[in-house]
């Protein structure tokens, strides 16, 4: 308290300038007059008397200083003072000024721009509260080679009783559903969740409730909540919307709550992200499945909230004793050979997932734009040193302390470093809306990357963190003058030291380093992205165009129009031959969501069980399994290599089909003729609720791999079926031909409405345009980092012009010594060129090392080409070479060019 | 001849809150003039260090100051006890003959004491 008031006051004062200094020199004088009459009386001369109180007092001057250090805060006032001399100086300069805060802006500003996207994916990935405490249960048979198997409902329930867990729901990963009533029918994102998913997530409604967690229905709950963005969009923001009723699927469902603005549901993909509708279901009654601990669905996710304090790992060591007596009380369900597992996963990680490298790749690579931008800067500080020298010298040689020095010439450097950062920040806050146009849609909480106040002080600690590591190298060089020679030099400026011109080699070097190191990442991207772009994706997407649509699910399948394939294949059929005779439409097909290539979010594949081989569907391997019409192989081009193609004539009633790639032929029949095997798919999603025996799936033909997963990823295996036996309700319409995109989508939607009004009709995308979507966050990460490696090489190259004109500068007397003796000017030009080739190859040297490295640990990246890839080695090595050359070449110029007779004359 | 010890910091002070709380208002020469006859002439104190530690105490709130006429009817500033200053004098005083009490403890102990 008592230093706290010191420090008000002595602020106060410091703020409104009061001084203390009049004051005490009355007070002296008083003391001193009195001390002098005490003397006086005690018989000392006059003279004596004055000079016996003066030495009494002792020095008037520490004194007065002391007083004053007391009245105000001289750090403060000392700072101000260095501010102030501080921008005179940099006005003084106005080149080197601009230069130096325009260089610290490029960097500050996009290492401020790559953090701000981070800061919303990786930092900040759960807006729940505490978010350490969500984990996702994911289960495994590792045994089988089977990972996500999916939990089964009595697990969950079993997940839920364990005490390890404050509680824990089920979630599909969101599906579609058809909203009917408005306009138009809408499509929607929804999700199935049990009614304590709210809980976990530990989220509120912001009208009405969620759903109650102890809620025990066994199938839908048909209550429904309502996200806040749907709600204002369809509902007109209606306050009084709780208990009304909307159809979805034509089932009827009541609002019962609206979810905060800014409520973003958890997942991996942006589609699971912003899911608009929540339902409530207890997955065990219809029009789920019976709850038998062996029903597992895949597309369902397990989320829970740990017990407060409880670490992850601990979790996991009482769930390992769980899944232990577990799987003692169920031999049965549990055979050993599949070693079931049960793992927690840490909610965020699952949040971000794949984007994760890129991003870190990213600011990895922003980071050494920045670093040598500092470089850059401190070399121009550096540099700086020729011209103050003088001056240095001379206030040293005054007796200034060297830390006072440094402390002055440390707050110049700052004061760069901080206007470079808070230009960087300011033209990134202007330019925002055009940089994050750049960004693909595809990057998750796209929509949380906002320019923030942590942004602005993390763009304030990069600032003063960069000026005061690389402010103070220079400013210990500088304060390490040797006096006498410099002062001697009159005004010729100082010869630098050895050490300072051997720093700034140093600092060059490093420079070339790093942006070698960006080059090469930057380099072996392009090659990634050139040969991915070029891979042959084994379908031809020239002029197909996918629009896809949602038939209706209801929860009571006799209220489906479409329950059976023989009922969906008269509609299928009506919407083929209506869009065969848009125009310009040569072909048509149709397939569910799986059979999108590069397009569909959430693969779900199912067991296999070949016949004679797997008795148990624990133990199967998982395949996917996109289910398509007949034309759909033709219409992609993707070639037959064995047996036939799926025929019209294969319908429900027919024994059921199946084609295979040769991926799965390959894995699945190694060395065998698949033609004629038999097989299951158990656990389909659809018509689970009639549990007939599943019947066997014979294998009467096999087409080529084609990269329908992911461009980068050679074949996954594949079973395709038809829908005219297997019906699905994710619909996407293939069309071929000369198609008019923008007019597309409208024409299908009337052709479909016209078959079934309540159809909805959506998201038409060329195939072309989903290739390119598929590589747009490897497209964005290439374009940034081939970006921040050109400014890396502009730097550096500014860089290595300023250290050899720097030479050639030092140099000239010698240059012109040498000329005037005869020297031959190529020999001049020879001679500083070497120098410019000696610092460029020793910054190749250490940054081949590096770019080896970095690349090493990128290689999760790269596609086709190896990190140690020679010709990316060797070209970026040359360009480097070559711009080190041609930013010597104008001093060498200058060199060659020197006049003998004036030079040696000024000097 | 034997060097006058040098004042600890924080004596000085507890010196100066002392006098004055002995003195009543007093002048800074005053101040310096009395700590010197107190201490027997032991302590070697330039008494210009008194007055940046007098304006400290001040900002602390443990004395006030205000102008007024010396003896000899000259201009003076006098300086005061306040009652945080009393407050803070018995204090530091109480902490100091605790301290004092602990280290002559150590001084008159014998060897024999300790078996």
């Amino acid at each position: 308290m008592k230093f706290l008031r010191r420090f008000l006051i002595r602020l106060s004062h410091f703020a409104t300038r009061r001084r203390a200094d009049q004051r005490l020199q009355e007070e002296i004088a008083e003391h001193l007059a009195l001390q002098i009459e005490e003397n006086l009386s005690a018989g000392m001369a006059p003279a004596e008397a004055r000079r016996q109180a003066a030495i009494k007092l002792g020095a008037v001057h520490a004194i007065r200083e002391h007083h004053h250090a007391e009245h105000g805060i001289p750090f403060i006032e000392n700072l101000l003072f260095d501010l102030r001399y501080a921008v005179r100086m940099l006005l003084r300069s106005p080149g080197f000024s601009l230069i130096a805060i325009a260089t610290m802006a490029l960097g500050i500003g996009a290492t401020t721009a790559i953090y701000s996207v981070i800061d919303a994916t990786l930092l900040h990935p759960l807006p729940y509260p505490n978010p350490s405490e969500l984990v996702r249960i994911q289960d495994d048979l590792p045994g089988v080679g089977a990972r996500g198997v999916g939990i089964s409902v009595p697990e969950w329930r079993d997940l839920e009783s364990s005490g390890i867990f404050q509680s824990a729901a089920i979630t599909g990963t969101g599906a579609n559903v058809n909203l009917t009533g408005t306009a138009q029918p809408l499509r929607l994102s929804f999700k199935q969740v049990t009614p304590n998913y709210f809980a976990v997530l530990g989220v509120d409604a912001q009208l009405g409730r969620t759903f109650n967690p102890h809620d025990a229905t066994p199938g839908y709950n048909l209550e429904v909540v309502l996200s806040d963005g749907l709600w204002r969009r369809e509902f007109g923001a209606d306050p009084h919307i709780l208990g009304k009723a909307v159809r979805l699927d034509n089932d009827v469902y009541h609002v019962v709550g609206v979810m905060p603005r800014g409520f973003r549901d958890q997942g991996s993909t942006s589609d699971e992200q912003n899911v608009e509708l929540w339902l409530g279901a207890g997955f065990a009654g219809v029009p789920f499945p019976p709850p038998l601990r062996s029903s597992r669905q895949r597309s369902r996710v397990v989320i829970a909230r740990l017990k407060p304090g409880l670490s992850i790992a601990a979790a996991q060591g009482h769930l390992d004793a769980l899944v232990e007596s577990l799987t003692k009380q169920y031999p049965a369900e549990y055979p050993a050979q599949t070693a079931w597992t049960v793992r927690l996963i840490p909610l965020t990680e699952t949040v971000v997932g794949s984007v994760r490298q890129s991003l870190i790749l990213l600011f990895g690579a922003v980071g050494l734009v920045l670093l040598i931008s500092c470089v850059n800067v401190a070399n121009l500080l550096l540099a700086r040193t020729s011209v103050r020298a003088r001056e240095i010298a001379v206030r040293q040689a005054l007796g200034a302390q060297r830390t006072r020095l440094i402390r002055q010439l440390l707050t110049e450097s700052l004061l760069l470093f901080l206007l470079g950062g808070v230009a960087g920040f300011g033209i990134l806050f202007l330019a925002r809306k055009f940089l994050l146009q750049l960004i693909p849609d595809s990057l998750p909480h796209m929509n949380d990357i906002a320019i923030s106040w942590g942004v602005l002080g993390f763009a304030l600690a990069v600032s003063v963190i960069a000026g005061t590591v690389f402010g103070l190298a220079p400013a210990w060089l500088m304060s390490r003058l040797d006096l006498t020679s410099t002062l001697r030099q009159e005004g010729r400026g100082a010869g630098g030291s050895r050490q300072r011109s051997r720093a700034r080699q140093a600092l060059v070097i490093s420079e070339l380093a790093l942006s070698l190191v960006l080059m090469v990442a930057a380099g072996l991207l392009l090659r990634s992205f050139w040969d991915l772009f070029a891979v042959q994706p084994g379908f031809n997407p020239d002029r197909v165009m996918a629009i896809e649509t949602w038939l209706p699910g209801p929860n009571d399948p006799t209220m489906d129009p479409y329950q059976t394939a023989t009922q969906e294949a008269v509609l299928l059929r009506e919407i083929l031959s209506r869009t065969r005779a848009l125009p310009g439409v040569q072909e048509a097909a149709v397939g569910d969501e799986d059979s999108l290539p590069l397009g569909h979010s959430h693969p779900s594949p199912l067991p296999l069980i070949r016949e004679g081989i797997e008795t148990m569907e624990n133990q199967a391997p998982v395949i996917e399994s996109p289910i398509v019409s007949p034309e759909y192989f033709h219409l992609l081009g993707m070639p037959l290599l064995r047996g036939r193609i799926f025929s019209e004539q294969d319908i429900e009633t027919t024994p059921q089909v199946a084609i295979i790639n040769q991926a799965a032929a390959n894995t699945y029949w190694p060395n065998q003729n698949p033609l004629g095997k038999r097989v299951r798919l158990h656990l389909d999603t659809r018509g689970l609720a009639s549990s007939a025996e599943p019947v066997w799936t014979t294998i009467i033909g096999v087409i080529a791999d084609a990269r329908t997963e992911s461009l980068a990823d050679a074949a996954t295996p594949q079973i395709y079926r038809s829908v005219y036996q297997r019906p699905a309700k994710d619909l996407a319409i293939f069309l071929r031909g000369q198609l008019d995109p923008g007019a597309v989508s409208a024409q299908v939607r009337q052709q479909v409405q016209a078959v079934d009004a309540t159809l909805p009709v959506f998201h038409a995308e060329t195939l072309d345009e989903v290739l390119s979507t598929s590589l747009s966050v490897r497209r964005f990460s290439m374009e940034m980092i081939a970006f921040f490696a050109a400014t890396a090489l502009l730097l550096a190259g500014l860089g290595i012009y300023g250290t050899i004109s720097y030479v050639v500068n030092e140099q000239r007397r010698e240059i012109a010594i040498r000329l005037a003796l005869g020297a031959q000017r190529g020999t001049i030009l020879k001679l500083v060129l070497r120098r410019g080739l000696g610092l460029a190859a020793a910054g190749a040297g250490v940054g081949v090392a590096g770019a080896l490295i970095v690349s090493h640990l990128m290689a999760g990246l790269l596609f086709g080409v190896s990190p140690n890839d020679l010709p990316t080695f060797a070209g970026v090595t040359i360009v480097l070479t070559g711009v080190a050359l041609a930013a010597s070449y104008i001093p060498a110029l200058r060199a060659m060019r020197l006049d003998p007779i004036t030079t040696l004359h000024s000097e | 001849m034997k060097k006058k010890p040098d004042v600890l910091q924080g004596t000085l002070a507890l010196m100066v809150l002392k006098t004055l709380d002995l003195l009543g208002p007093q002048h800074g020469y005053g101040i310096a003039r009395r700590i010197e006859q107190i201490s027997g002439d032991l302590l070697d104190v330039n008494q210009g260090t008194l007055y940046p530690l007098l304006l400290k105490l001040e900002h602390e709130g443990a004395i006030s100051s205000e102008w007024g006429a010396s003896e000899n009817n000259r201009r003076a500033r006098f300086y005061r006890l306040t009652a945080v200053g009393r407050k803070q004098l018995q204090a530091e005083t109480r902490d100091w003959e605790q301290t004092a009490a602990i280290i002559a403890g150590f001084f008159n102990v014998k060897a024999e004491d300790l078996r």
